[in-house]
């Protein structure tokens, strides 16, 4: 792996939910080995965002647009617990591949 | 508690925030909105949940009012709005800092991935049954109504 990789987080207001996804996904990274830069924002930000952070991986708790050109994650199994083994492994994969 | 759709699950639970004097009359009307753009509903393994809640300038007094629904009624999916969660359990969230949503949001998330306890929530046999439950699982201090 090399260096560190930008993970984008985003939800409704950028505190709540994206808060703790993002706590999910810097452990999950940890486990995994992976350095990353974690930044959350609103999802009204993403595009702005991506110009100016440059994100390998997205992931979102509410819609955001799918053609950003990078892999974007749905977040909300990290909240219901539903899935989340699936989605932890699909992110670091994509962490690896970036 | 009986009710027909998610606005008036949410609106039902709004009446006893307002009640309590933990949000302000505007609260009712700004859940639902929020719930339309941002949908809350979490399709957990067990029992469906919605969290609704909404600005902080709503609220008077941070407290939760649980509701546990007669019916599934279809609440969105958080994240994928154009799915639907048939949700039993809803906790309406009255919020006055969004610090303590956080706070609040994890020891949730926490709470409804621990098996057995959503189960358990909407099996009880009284609110004070379910609000023990709540207190047991949450470290925060705040109002519980059902």
């Amino acid at each position: 792996m090399n260096g560190e990789k930008r993970v984008l987080i985003a939800c409704g207001t950028s505190i709540a939910t994206a808060t703790v996804v993002a706590e999910k996904v810097k452990e999950i990274a940890k486990e995994a080995g992976v350095k990353v830069n974690v930044v959350q924002c609103k999802a009204a930000e993403v595009r702005s965002k991506i110009s100016t952070f440059n994100p390998h991986v997205i992931v979102a708790t509410t819609p955001v647009p799918k053609d950003l050109g990078m892999p974007v994650f749905n977040g909300v199994p990290f909240l219901s617990g539903v899935g989340m083994d699936k989605l932890k492994s699909q992110i670091i994969e994509a962490l690896h591949q970036a | 508690m009986p009710a027909e759709s998610a606005a008036e699950a949410i609106a039902q639970l709004g009446a006893r925030l307002q009640a309590g004097g933990f949000v302000k009359p505007s609260w009712v009307q700004a859940a639902i909105e929020r719930e339309k753009i941002f949908a809350t509903g979490l399709p957990t393994a067990e029992v469906g949940v919605a969290i609704p809640h909404t600005d902080v300038e709503h609220v008077l007094q941070q407290a939760i009012a649980v509701g546990v629904l007669t019916e599934p009624i279809l609440f969105g999916e958080m994240g994928n709005p154009e799915n639907t969660v048939p949700v039993r359990l809803v906790c309406a969230l009255a919020v006055a800092q969004s610090q303590f949503l956080l706070k609040l949001l994890q020891q949730l998330v926490q709470m409804f991935q621990t098996p057995g306890v959503l189960s358990q929530i909407v099996s009880a046999a009284s609110p004070a049954q379910i609000a023990r439950i709540f207190e047991d699982h949450l470290e925060l201090t705040e109002d519980i109504t059902t």
